[in-house]
């Protein structure tokens, strides 16, 4: 009988252990008993998420493969497809930065390359708290210097991502990584152990006692005693996952794998049931023959290592031979461990004896599922009640515009940027800090855009509208380089969902999102949910960020991010509201993260996104940049930071609002376009032809940044002083 | 017999890992440390073999492979056998 | 003879920028391009090595202390000692230090971070088989990406290195001067490329791969590599041959596999 201490240690319920027992007609030994846990646990289970993530939309007319595989697949035409995910490497990644962030960069390779996708570009999704704090420099300084190291030398390029500060994350940091592959079409790999009597292959690093119950820590708290977890972090080798990622593709190339499976979290467990599991088969395997880094590993250790860099592969067993040879090239180890069976049952054998004999079917599908309470949490009635506060008479506005410029969640993330290969493979053709990523594809003429986004300030204010504000955003993004957007991946990063109110904006989250996406018509591949990020008690902010993958018909068209000429005209699309809710500007002047999210409005958001897009493949804009953080201000003085001359603008307006909020309000739904005089009222023409509101707010040119409002001069700053409050704000704090 | 070889950067030769290490040791109030140089270190476990041989094997090995002589001085010494 | 020159792009264990050079030379310069990988001991009859970039054998000790091992290398030995052009770009340079194939060595960037983003070079010996095409002091614009860039030789050498011209490259900013700000990686006297004294062997840590598309934002790289081509079609000979030109390379999103090495 297992007593309840160890059932705590394996994060299961009582009641959950009677399932178990009913379902395998016997009590569990221990190693069972940790297979469940896993397999059960909330990151490989989704017992609290499921019933939610149904509502996203699956299907679309770019898919492939939506959730359920390692990746998503979309079809870009040309026999080619994008594989693609996004994962979380939160918890571990506060415990040790370095080798959290770097494990997690690994993670997610082998995801999108076990489908038999060459990985193509990496993006991540940062959170920390805030820079002033020595603890917090360390982590991001870890976390940044891991994804180098293990992107960096695997090469693929890390081409972009958001980073963003706040006090929720300075003991939850967020380490959200997503990859993009290419593979051809009809050459995709499943993790499906067909094939009574096939050989079941094990490939890649050995195994050791690394990273034990790496995906239980990941479901639950953290308390102090999380710095004491660290052996529970695993260590990468980006060396050998280097020729894993050869060695696979090749093998698959030459048609030496049935399926195959990375050993992600909870290792040989999870790859070894999921396998049997989708192919309605058994598998029967020796631990004796798995290959042991230490000595002395018994069964429980070689099932839940999360020793790195190592797969699962099923083959014919003609095939052995060759596959092992190809493995060998690389230097890499090709053990057969067992073979598939017909009855649906994961047996291993240890030293002669069985010591696993379990239904896979039990393990992978029937863990169970909760409908857990909701409740709207007690803070969202006084942030209802909040009333904005009058601007001040006497407020500096070209202070406060340098002080938002200045705020890392605005400022220069080149610090960071810099320290990865954003080029390797040489197919980036937007350099990270645009509004999205875009690789050329050799040889053609289309190309592919990528972002990640999401704003947990307006998550925290209003879930429902943060949710919907993340994919639009995105959306947005990618319309500012001319892409259509094809399909979403994402990653869910919340609190304990046994907390009501946890729970509530989860679910208030998920419902955004997915009603978004239906507005947007893409489908959701799959993603990644994270939660239990709280520290004694205290949650992050729900933190949920979209990956979003578009096609650009043809990259030529791409306009630059900053301004490219003098005397050009800009034009403003969208409609300038009094907003200030959750915005940048009222966090940083009146430290206040209340009020109301901006609203959303659909159907203007995309005529929007139409127009700009239109626009672009139409070859009229120079510049395209969307409006966020910041609002108007901020997003005018980016295009002309990013302009390689230093190029100013003089804008003029007479809005009937707040001048703050005019200036650094941020209303969704708008965009900044910049064309030649000759290519304006073709642009006009066409807002005006989609119902959207456009107008000529000014040109470029000068040295200088000048907005007015109402007759009134209200920002004026050199062009050359501003770039260096953007560009020495985030490094200024790492000078020791 | 088991070796162990220290590598370390050349004294003439900057060593930007240490002066880092120095000045966050400085900013975390260790004001006494004067100087930090970072190396490396290797043990290395030989058949058993006369000293001699390994007086011939060690330096060879170091210069070969584990330092690189331009920038890098090593040293080394017999720690068990 | 009639033959065409022929490129070949070494593959290590752990060479990521394999595929890059191997698709400039072949797509963009137009020339017959092979890959030589590590294991072998041949180097199918090519007309210039190129040691390409990545973190080969995982970089673990030093960089490119354990490619210089593998059994290709001493094939590349002898073909440099024969005269033969061989290129070696960031962590090929590395191991051509390493390897003893190229004075000096390499320290971690002074700021102790890798550093990827575009630089300037300016050529500063226009009279090497790797610069000719290219004008005393011209500026160039090549990105770099690496960790241990920081070129280190001791003064003495550092002297000879200069009295026999044998720096090729250096970094400065976009007029041509060398100021401090410009030289990222802290490098001795802003070296950016050696080569050695014989002027067929050159490493450089800026990767003119990354730099030879218009679309990637420079082209400048095309320098490097039609200075090869120039120079190996005029070279006066009994192994004098044509370039390449490939007139319509079938050019995949997806790299080439490597084959059956």
């Amino acid at each position: 009988m297992i007593d309840d201490g160890t059932l705590a240690n394996h994060t299961l319920t009582r009641d959950e252990y009677d399932l178990i027992v009913k379902l395998m007609n016997r009590e569990p030994n221990l190693t069972e008993l940790g297979i469940f846990s896993v397999m059960w646990s909330e990151h490989c289970g989704y017992k609290s998420s499921k019933v939610y993530l149904k509502k996203f939309p699956t299907k679309g007319k770019y898919l492939i493969q939506g959730p359920g595989e390692n990746a998503g697949v979309l079809d870009i035409g040309d026999g080619l497809a994008v594989v693609f995910k996004i994962e979380s490497h939160n918890h571990p990644s506060y415990i040790e930065p370095y080798q959290g962030a770097a494990t997690g960069v690994g993670g997610i390779l082998r995801d999108i390359f076990t489908m038999g996708a060459r990985p193509i570009a990496v993006l991540d999704s940062l959170r920390f708290g805030p820079l002033n704090n020595l603890k917090n420099r360390s982590v991001a300084e870890g976390v940044v210097s891991g994804i180098s190291g293990y992107g960096n030398s695997i090469g693929v390029p890390t081409v972009g991502g958001e980073v963003y500060f706040h006090d929720c994350y300075s003991q939850n940091p967020l380490v959200n990584a997503c990859c993009v592959g290419l593979a051809k079409k009809d050459r995709l790999f499943f993790a499906r152990a067909e094939g009574v009597g096939n050989a079941v292959i094990y490939v890649g690093a050995k195994t050791g006692r690394d990273g034990i119950h790496g995906a239980t820590m990941a479901s639950a708290e953290f308390s102090k005693e999380a710095e004491q977890k660290r052996p529970n972090v695993q260590a990468g080798d980006p060396f050998k996952e280097k020729l894993l990622l050869e060695a696979c593709l090749e093998a698959m190339a030459k048609d030496l794998v049935i399926g195959i499976q990375d050993m992600g979290a909870a290792g040989l467990t999870c790859s070894t049931t999921e396998m049997a599991a989708k192919a309605g088969t058994g598998m029967e395997i020796n631990l004796d023959l798995v290959p042991q880094r230490e000595d002395g590993m018994n069964p429980y250790e070689i099932m839940l290592s999360e020793s790195q860099e190592r797969m699962l592969i099923v083959t014919g067993q003609d095939k052995v031979k060759p596959l092992q040879e190809v493995f060998n090239k690389w230097d890499l180890e090709a053990v057969v461990i067992g073979k598939v069976t017909d009855d649906g049952q994961l047996k291993a054998y240890f030293h002669d004896e069985l010591v696993i004999d379990i239904p896979v079917k039990a393990v992978v599908d029937l863990c169970p599922v909760y409908r857990r309470p909701v409740e709207v949490p007690d803070f969202m009635r006084k942030l209802a009640k909040f009333k904005l506060p009058e601007m001040p008479a006497d407020l500096d506005l070209n202070q406060v515009f340098l002080q938002l410029i200045a705020s890392p969640d605005i400022a220069d993330k080149q610090w960071i940027f810099r320290q990865y290969d954003h080029m390797v493979q040489i197919n980036t053709i937007v350099l990270p800090g645009a509004d999205a990523a875009v690789l050329r594809l050799k040889g053609l003429k289309k190309g592919l855009a990528i972002t990640l986004d999401g704003n947990s300030r307006y998550a925290y204010l209003n879930p429902k509208r943060g949710g919907e504000i993340a994919v639009a955003e995105a959306c947005r993004n990618l319309a500012c380089v001319g892409a259509t957007p094809m399909g979403v991946t994402n990653c869910l990063n919340f609190g304990n969902p046994e907390k009501p109110e946890i729970m509530w904006q989860f679910k208030e989250a998920v419902e955004g999102i997915a009603r978004a996406c239906r507005q947007f018509d893409i489908p959701v591949t799959g993603g990644n949910v994270s939660l239990y990020n709280e520290t004694e008690g205290q949650a992050i902010m729900p933190t949920p960020v979209l990956g979003i993958v578009g096609l650009v018909d043809d990259v030529a068209t791409i306009p630059s991010a900053g301004f490219v000429g003098q005397r050009e005209t800009i034009i403003l699309l969208g409609e300038n509201k009094e907003e200030l809710g959750g915005s940048e500007y009222l966090s940083l002047v009146f430290d206040e993260e209340k009020g109301r999210a901006p609203e959303l409005d659909f159907t203007l958001e995309k005529s929007v996104q139409e127009v700009c897009r239109q626009a672009i493949k139409q070859k009229l804009v120079r510049t395209a940049h969307d409006l966020s953080e910041g609002g108007l201000a901020v997003a005018l003085a980016e295009c002309s930071i990013k302009s390689k001359k230093g190029i100013g603008f003089e804008v003029k307006l007479n809005d009937q609002i707040r001048t703050d909020a005019l200036l650094f309000g941020e209303s969704q739904s708008r965009i900044i376009l910049v064309a030649k005089e000759k290519n304006v009222g073709k642009i006009l023409a066409l807002a005006r032809k989609m119902k959207v509101k456009a107008r000529v707010i000014g040109k470029t040119g000068g040295k200088k940044m000048i907005i007015w409002h109402k007759r009134k001069k209200v920002i004026e700053q050199p062009v050359e002083l501003v770039r260096d409050v953007w560009e020495n704000s985030i490094p200024g704090y790492f000078k020791v | 017999m088991k070796i162990r070889i220290l590598v370390s950067l050349k004294p003439s030769v900057l060593d930007p890992q240490g002066q880092a290490v120095k000045n966050v040791l400085h900013t975390l109030g260790y004001k006494s440390v004067k100087d930090v140089r970072q190396g490396k270190f290797f043990e290395i476990e030989l058949e058993s073999l006369e000293r001699q041989e390994a007086e011939k094997l060690v330096p060879e090995m170091a210069n070969k492979v584990l330092a690189n002589p331009i920038i890098e001085k090593f040293t080394w010494e017999i720690i068990e056998g | 003879m009639n033959e065409t020159m022929k490129f070949g792009v070494v593959v290590f264990p752990g060479s990521n920028c394999d595929f890059d050079t191997f698709h400039v030379l072949q797509n963009v310069m137009r020339q017959e391009t092979v890959f030589l990988w590590h294991k072998d001991s041949d180097l199918q009859n090519v007309d210039c090595v190129i040691l390409p970039g990545g973190f080969s054998c995982g970089d673990y000790l030093r960089s490119g202390a354990f490619a210089r091992f593998s059994p290709i290398m001493a094939e590349v030995q002898k073909f440099a000692a024969a005269g033969g052009l061989v290129l070696g770009i960031c962590n090929g340079f590395q191991i051509l230090l390493e390897a003893g194939l190229l004075p000096g060595a390499m320290l971690r960037n002074k700021n102790l971070k890798f550093i990827c983003q575009h630089v300037y070079i300016k050529i500063d010996n226009n009279k090497t088989p790797f610069s000719q095409a290219g004008k005393k002091n011209q500026v160039l614009s090549i990105p770099i990406a690496h960790f241990d860039g920081n070129y280190y030789a001791p003064p003495e050498m550092l002297a000879e290195l200069e009295r026999k011209k044998q720096i090729v490259f250096r970094y400065c900013d976009e007029n041509g001067q060398l100021t401090e700000e410009a030289n990222v990686n802290g490098s001795l006297h802003h070296i950016a490329g050696v080569v050695n004294e014989q002027g067929n062997v050159l490493g450089m840590m800026p990767h003119p791969e990354r730099a030879s598309e218009k679309i990637l934002g420079s082209a400048d790289g095309q320098v490097i590599f039609q200075s090869i081509i120039d120079y190996l079609e005029k070279k006066t000979d009994s192994r004098k041959k044509k370039a390449g030109r490939i007139t319509r390379p079938v050019v995949s999103p997806l790299p080439p596999h490597i084959g059956n090495l």
